[in-house]
């Protein structure tokens, strides 16, 4: 019975297609998975917008929204009627096709990567060898799709964002790529499934997830570092900072097209954050192994889920970064310790069984995050502002 | 060491995430159509005729000097003169407006035509719930709707209302006893030179100037 509920999923897909001539069921299957994963997401994106709009309202003292529907649960459906009932316009100078073309290219991009996430035990729409090299590919076009949104409008706020935008996207795909390294040196293999199978045993009860390393966890934190800056999330959202361009790359963008940005932006989210939970969380395993009884799939949403609620607990929390402050935070601090990650993951795996390697790799992960960080702040890249003129 | 402060920031909006359900004190929302805070007495959203006595028609202290339509930086108030004149609070005959009427769209609250008028005729309201579904007609105010009596502007701004009221009355007390002392000196006057004394009737009103 509960092997049926993990697999629920799968079985029904099988007596879906069951239905079709055998020449047929393969390519029925996958429309019908591509199908569930362009609905899913959106209603998941919904679900995480309310839960925005109410964390940080209490994160400020507030109510956030509560008038439609019973506690304001029916907010999501009102702003997508209002977005929807919103002229769409093009500047008059815009080069229409492109600006036509970059919310689709988002949406279509960020969606791709979903193709190889395993959101559950054999629930991976294709299984491919090099799946988080895919995976990194299709989030990187993203990057075009900014661009292309910038550019089209004509706009010098939209432009100015876009090359926010670029600078800042391609200064933090290397720590997250680096970041990711680890995990692919310790597996031996870039497929999401496999890295998912190898956290999937337990000692004692508790799970071997990579998070639990030291290289794991300096990984994570670097990993969520990254992804933050990439999704354009709070505290890295520079590239739509309202304060100073309006609102960046989408700034020429109404109606059903800003709404399509938005979309892209928190699917975008959610594939950093399944990837995330994949690489470091033990992707659908079972926190305890007394747990594993629960279906894969609800850990695996929970997880994404977990990592949207922190990125907003951030967001409630941390200000906006200068532009100087996120490279040299990217280029000093981040890459460089994503690289002695890498060198104590290379110690480790040579270091065999035993305490001993716990014991070295802590370390040197902790004297160089405190160094680091100390020479850092001292010399005034990272940490409080100090003002020459002003006081 | 580098991301203490991340953290405290984080344990600070926690304690906010959880405590705004646990005590209401940190709720500062007033959910307003349902709630209201009590009326502040500084404020001022748009302006309004005060008129004295019962009458709005009769009462209205303005006397169309158009000193306010002049001065209105963005030009939103537009009055007509009358054609004939009626008595002011101390009875002198004044003309009023026949039309006056301010564009709530286009007023932008800042209290310049009350600083200039100078018969106390124009005050800064308190309501502000002026929306309308007529974005034409609706959003213009003519002089019935501007008009409100002196008792609602002693509700609304009530230190501001009794300075007024008491400036008035030192006015209209001055011109009594101006014209009282020019009465008494005509009949002064009537009785020294035993003149017919046909005129002394309206001298007090001409006297108030
Ligand atoms: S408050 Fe200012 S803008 Fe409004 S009517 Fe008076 S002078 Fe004009
Ligand atoms: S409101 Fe005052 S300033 Fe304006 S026309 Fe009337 S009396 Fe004159």
């Amino acid at each position: 019975m509960l092997e049926k509920a993990d697999q629920i999923f799968v079985l029904l897909l099988h007596w879906l297609v069951g239905f079709l001539p055998a020449g047929w069921q393969h390519g029925a299957g996958v429309v019908l998975c591509v199908a569930t994963i362009v609905l899913l997401y959106p209603a998941l994106f919904a679900i995480a917008v309310l839960l925005e709009r109410k964390g940080l309202g209490r994160m400020q003292n507030r109510y956030g929204p509560n008038r439609v529907g019973l506690f304001g649960i029916l907010q999501p459906v009102a702003d997508g009627i209002k977005s929807l009932t919103k002229e769409d316009i093009v500047p008059y100078k815009a080069d229409a096709l492109v600006h036509f073309m970059a919310p689709l290219v988002l949406v279509v991009a960020v969606f791709m990567g979903f193709a190889v996430m395993p959101m559950g035990r054999n629930m991976v729409l294709v299984d491919m060898d090099a799946s988080l090299l895919f995976f990194f590919a299709m989030g990187a076009s993203t990057e075009l799709s900014i661009f292309m949104a910038g550019w089209s409008s004509r706009n010098k706020y939209s432009l100015l964002g876009a090359m926010r935008a670029m600078a800042q996207m391609i200064s933090y795909e290397v720590p997250l790529l680096l970041s990711s390294v680890v995990i692919v040196m310790m597996t031996g293999s870039l497929s999401l499934v496999k890295i998912v199978e190898a956290q999937n045993h337990y000692s004692w009860g508790l799970p071997h997830w990579y998070v639990f390393t030291p290289w794991g966890f300096a990984g994570f934190v670097m990993f969520v570092i990254a992804s933050m800056a990439e999704t354009n999330r709070s505290p890295f959202d520079l590239p739509e900072g309202e304060s100073e361009i309006v609102a960046g790359y989408f700034t020429e963008y109404s109606g059903f097209k800003f709404a399509l940005f938005f979309l892209g932006e928190y699917v975008g989210m959610f594939g950093i954050s399944g990837l995330g939970a994949t690489l470091f969380l033990g992707g659908w395993s079972a926190p305890f192994a007394f747990l594993s009884w629960v279906p894969s799939w609800i850990w695996f949403f929970a997880k994404v889920m977990a990592w949207i609620c922190f990125f907003i607990w951030v967001r409630g929390t941390l200000p906006r970064l200068r532009q100087d402050q996120l490279m040299n935070f990217a280029w000093k601090f981040v890459l460089p310790m994503t690289l002695v990650n890498l060198m104590v993951a290379a110690l480790w795996r040579f270091m065999g069984e035993g305490l001993l390697r716990w014991v070295v790799c802590s370390a040197i992960v902790v004297v160089v995050y405190a160094v680091m960080g100390r020479v850092e702040m001292r010399r005034g890249r990272l940490g409080p502002r100090s003002y020459r003129y002003a006081e | 060491m580098l991301g203490e402060g991340i953290l405290k920031g984080l344990a600070e909006t926690a304690r906010n995430f959880a405590g705004s359900y646990v005590s209401r004190e940190r709720l500062t929302t007033v959910q307003y159509p349902e709630e209201r805070v009590a009326p502040i007495e500084a404020a001022r959203v748009f302006p309004f005729l005060v008129y004295d006595g019962a009458d709005w028609e009769a009462g209205l202290r303005c006397v169309a000097c158009q000193i306010c339509e002049k001065e209105c930086p963005p030009k939103c108030i537009y009055i007509e003169k009358s054609k004939d004149k009626k008595p002011d609070y101390v009875g002198k005959l004044q003309i009023y407006p026949a039309r006056f009427d301010i564009d709530v769209s286009v007023c932008m609250s800042c209290q310049i035509c009350v600083e200039v008028c100078p018969f106390e005729a124009i005050k800064m309201d308190t309501e502000f719930e002026l929306a309308t579904d007529n974005r034409f007609g609706g959003l213009l105010h003519d002089r019935k709707q501007l008009a409100k009596s002196n008792e609602y502007f002693h509700t609304i701004h009530p230190t501001e209302a009794s300075e007024v009221d008491a400036r008035l009355a030192e006015e209209k007390a001055k011109v009594e006893a101006k014209a009282k002392a020019a009465a008494e000196a005509a009949a002064a006057k009537a009785a020294a030179g035993a003149a017919p004394a046909a005129t002394p009737g309206d001298k007090p009103a001409g006297g108030g100037e």
